[in-house]
């Protein structure tokens, strides 16, 4: 049990290093926005999930929009009802309390080298777990550092920090590119997103941009599997 | 002086976050043999999280000028060949900097 553990851990140990790095970035920008290290420290523990975490800080406004964020968060984390759900395998005959305090520290970096793990036999709620804390530890180390790097900039336009949004959320997006079936749900996205922020107050462009984007990708999905149907 | 936001807010709005987050982490788990493995369900979910991280950067990029839509598109490139998340947002920091310093 304890040797799962902390395989899991050290197998997590290469993308730690990378969450740790755009942790820092997180930090950077939330030190922007006046968070206190307290909060982002609570953020961390309790939310734990990277892209939504970065969403918040954005919107992170005075007065603070709760119901705005808390949609917006929910949006981005649906992933986790899939992600959740392909780690059934690995959950069979554990009890209820098992898989509630298990599941808490799941983010896509222990999951994917989890999967990878099970493909091979090895993987066990502790190595999710072990995997779990390792990426938890970097996330909280990396964060921090960039909050008192973050404070102690004055000047965020000179370092282009403000453009540090945008170029980490095209580098995840296009991290998820699956190649020439992403082109027309990713343009109508685009297209739905610029207009409906025209139109628009608010976030909502997110939701629009992205549900609509993922819909034009079912729908010319279905089209295709009728038509090898068809062919058969 | 920036106005400081409401601590109960603070702690309300990082609740809710967490909240939601872990009932989609949870439930997941115990609704997985309900939700459909195949077809159309399938396909909006597996879209989804690059449609809707798009969607939060496009209107950006389409306001950032000639430069901020460089940076993007080396960005997105970088990303692209080497698959390292961290080192394709410094390529596009660095090319927004490099412009504002000289430009």
């Amino acid at each position: 049990m304890e040797k799962n553990f902390t395989s899991g851990f050290i197998a997590n140990l290469p993308v730690a290093a990378s969450v740790a790095a755009y942790g820092s970035v997180l930090g950077v920008l939330a030190a922007q926005k006046m968070l206190l290290w307290t909060e982002l420290l609570f953020m961390n523990l309790s939310v734990f999930a990277g892209s939504a975490q970065f969403v918040m800080v954005d919107m992170w406004n005075p007065p603070l929009p709760v119901l705005e964020i808390t949609m917006a968060v929910l949006v981005i984390n649906l992933r986790y009802l899939l992600i959740g759900a392909s780690l059934r395998p690995i959950f069979l005959e554990k009890s209820l309390w098992h898989k509630f305090t298990m599941m808490h520290l799941v983010a896509d970096e222990n999951w994917a080298v989890t999967m990878a793990a099970h493909r091979k036999g090895k993987a066990t709620t502790y190595y999710l777990f072990g995997g779990g804390v390792c990426v938890l530890s970097a996330w909280c180390g990396g964060t921090l550092l960039g909050h008192r790097l973050g404070a102690a900039i004055s000047n965020p336009e000179a370092y282009a920090l403000d453009f540090a949004f945008i170029a980490v959320f095209t580098a995840l997006a296009f991290s998820l590119w699956q190649g020439k079936k992403n082109i027309i749900p990713w343009l109508a996205a685009a297209v739905f997103a610029i207009s409906a922020e025209h139109l628009l107050s608010g976030k909502w462009y997110v939701l629009i941009g992205g549900v609509g984007g993922a819909m034009i990708a079912a729908l010319s999905a279905g089209q295709e599997n009728e038509q090898i149907a068809n062919n058969e | 002086m920036q106005i400081m936001n409401n601590n109960t807010t603070v702690i309300l709005v990082i609740i809710c976050s967490a909240l939601v987050t872990y009932a989609l982490r949870i439930g997941g788990l115990l609704l997985a043999e309900r939700l459909p493995s195949s077809g159309r369900f399938k396909v909006f979910m597996d879209a989804l999280p690059g449609t809707l991280l798009l969607s939060l950067i496009a209107p950006g990029i389409a306001a950032s000028g000639f430069w901020g839509g460089f940076a993007a598109f080396c960005t997105a490139g970088c990303t692209y060949k080497t698959g390292n998340v961290f080192m394709s947002m410094l390529v596009g920091v660095g090319i927004v900097a490099i412009s504002r310093h000289f430009f």
